[in-house]
């Protein structure tokens, strides 16, 4: 190619696609849409692409081996190899807040903030006919005494500042809580030099045996588990189904973790806890689906089989609102093959509607089996891992539930319990909890297990109008015209 | 068999650089954040709630939590597993909400 597609139009024209979101769906679908023609805008709050999956040290690190720390790195050499060649307009640094749409048949407006953390000065709107939202996950957390300690991260986060910043939260690090992240997480912190005593997972892996078709149809899933079981036999890590860290211990750092045994329902045995002497506890209970910016335009959503709200998408990865495509963990978690064919197939789904592609039949049904192959078994292992009622008898009536706003489990069963809160806003509204910085991110799961009192939790909204934080410069500045991404 | 995770990736950056937490000297890499920096140096909490004046540090490590805010350069609430480490910048232990000195 020799001629950009975006060197042909003119610059007051909205772009073709703007995706939000530079990780394996966001890349796939970007790449697909731009080498069919499209004029495609990547938008993305890190300052490199690859997302939470791909993350890698930044360039000044000069890693010379940076797939050291990654499963299936060539598929993302390969798309960043693409991206550089297809014309697309990366724009790293920007943080979507909003997306608004002035008319009803007018082009998307996505809304940024700029900068490392939307700091900088200069908040800029993107125009666009058609949206991919890859916005990804976060890590889901449940409470319990003493998680607030420094030396308690997110697995995911353990792994994260690893993969980029080449860091260890501590030296004998205990992974817990449930998911197959552990084991990834496992298995990276032993490989760089930690020591890891023990991974503690609530579920009992045998629970994957209830699913053996969605198991032999994923060799793929299978050989991952295998690299990461090699590795943690290899470093001598033990593996401990069945329990949970139950309390943490120390004064002003973590000095030891409790481990106790569960029932099925999560319930801890009474009795069977004993101590792991460690300085740090990764913790994480599966992933949740960051959609608000899908939520807040009325997309539809359904409950995944571990409780999370994940977005209803149609056969082309539409959502339920025309014109607003999803891929990746916004339509439930399920890991980096299925995001990979779900932006492609999205990529492809924008450029038949907005460009009037054709002879694409063969590819989109080659992606749809390849979809809803490894959307069953994400099904499965999420049904596997959802957590049991039981994990909120580990909770103290001291213990902090809301992490920003300091808001005890005993002040939300009280507001469940005697001021009739039967749900995550209305806890909100009487406590505080979900109010801070995070907007609920980390306390929603356990505030909707507290609510519902022993029922079946109604999964949080994921509604937040304001997906980051935002300064009232850039509200301020909306009304300007001049703030569009030049091209 | 690598022992550190630089090691791990073949990690070669260019010279490290010193940042201050506190007032005291820490040592950054070039390419990391501030939290990686702190992460380097051991230091695992730069942040006081608001109510119980509690220490905080990195907990989910993406962005989301917004329980690293730190003061960075007198800017307060400013994520520190986000923000790049620069020579030079100061790292101060955020105490509340960070804007103390608009107190009237």
């Amino acid at each position: 190619m020799t001629t950009s597609p975006s060197e042909l139009s003119d610059p007051s024209d909205p772009y073709d696609l703007a995706v939000v979101g530079a990780g394996p769906a966001g890349l796939a679908g970007a790449v697909a849409a731009a080498e069919r023609g499209l004029r495609v805008v990547l938008l993305e709050a890190a300052a490199h692409t690859g997302g939470q999956y791909y993350r890698h040290p930044a360039p000044a690190a000069r890693a010379a081996r940076p797939e050291a720390l990654h499963h299936g790195w060539p598929v993302y050499a390969d798309l960043s190899r693409r991206l550089a060649g297809s014309g697309v307009r990366h724009c790293p640094g920007h943080h979507v807040w909003s997306v608004t749409k002035d008319a009803p048949d007018g082009p998307w407006s996505a809304h940024c903030l700029t900068g490392d953390d939307g700091c900088d000065e200069r908040p800029v709107r993107v125009r666009a006919r058609a949206l991919l939202l890859a916005t990804g996950a976060y890590e889901r957390q449940l409470p319990f005494p003493g998680w607030t300690l420094p030396g308690v991260v997110g697995a995911g986060g353990a792994q994260a500042m690893l993969k980029s910043g080449l860091v260890l939260p501590g030296r004998r690090i205990v992974v817990a809580g449930s998911g197959p992240l552990l084991l990834a997480v496992a298995s990276s912190l032993a490989t760089a030099g930690a020591h890891v005593p023990a991974v503690i997972e609530a579920a009992g892996y045998l629970g994957y045996a209830r699913h053996p078709r969605a198991l032999v149809t994923n060799p793929w899933k299978a050989a991952e588990a295998l690299v990461h079981g090699t590795a943690l036999l290899r470093h001598r890590v033990r593996m401990v189904t069945r329990s949970a860290v139950t309390e943490v211990h120390g004064t002003g750092r973590v000095e030891a973790v409790t481990v106790a045994r569960l029932d099925r329902d999560w319930r801890p045995v009474q009795g069977s806890g004993r101590r792991i002497a460690c300085d740090v506890l990764a913790v994480g209970h599966g992933l949740v689906p960051q959609i608000e910016l899908a939520t807040a335009l009325g997309c539809a959503t359904r409950r995944t089989a571990d409780g999370t709200a994940a977005l209803v998408l149609d056969g082309l990865q539409e959502t339920s609102v025309r014109g607003l495509w999803a891929a990746g963990e916004t339509g439930g978690a399920g890991g980096v093959q299925l995001a990979l064919a779900e932006g492609e197939l999205a990529g492809i789904s924008v450029a038949v509607r907005v460009r009037g592609k054709r002879g694409e039949g063969r590819r989109i049904r080659e992606l749809r089996r390849r979809r809803d192959r490894l959307r069953a078994f994400a099904d499965a292992m999420s049904a596997v891992h959802a957590p049991g009622p039981g994990w909120q008898r580990w909770l103290t009536d001291d213990t902090d539930v809301c992490r920003c706003e300091e808001v005890t489990a005993a002040r939300i069963r009280e507001a469940a319990d005697e001021l009739g809160a039967r749900d995550v806003r209305t806890v909100k509204l009487l406590t505080r909890a979900g109010m801070g910085w995070c907007q609920g991110r980390m306390c929603g799961t356990a505030v909707a297990c507290l609510a519902a009192r022993g029922g079946t939790p109604e999964p949080p909204a994921e509604r937040r109008p304001f997906a980051v934080p935002v300064p009232l410069s850039a509200l301020t500045a909306l009304g300007e015209p001049d703030d569009d991404v030049p091209r | 068999m690598a022992r550190t995770p630089a090691d791990l990736v073949g990690a070669q950056p260019g010279p490290p650089f010193e940042i201050t937490f506190d007032g005291r000297s820490v040592t950054a890499r070039p390419g990391q954040t501030v939290a990686a920096a702190l992460w380097g140096a051991g230091i695992m909490a730069w942040r006081t709630t608001r109510d119980g004046g509690r220490p905080r540090g990195v907990f989910c490590g993406i962005g989301q939590c917004f329980d690293c805010l730190a003061t960075v350069n007198g800017r307060p609430n400013r994520r520190a597993c986000l923000v790049p480490a620069r020579p030079g910048d100061a790292i101060v232990t955020q105490e509340g909400h960070g804007h103390d000195h608009l107190a009237v």
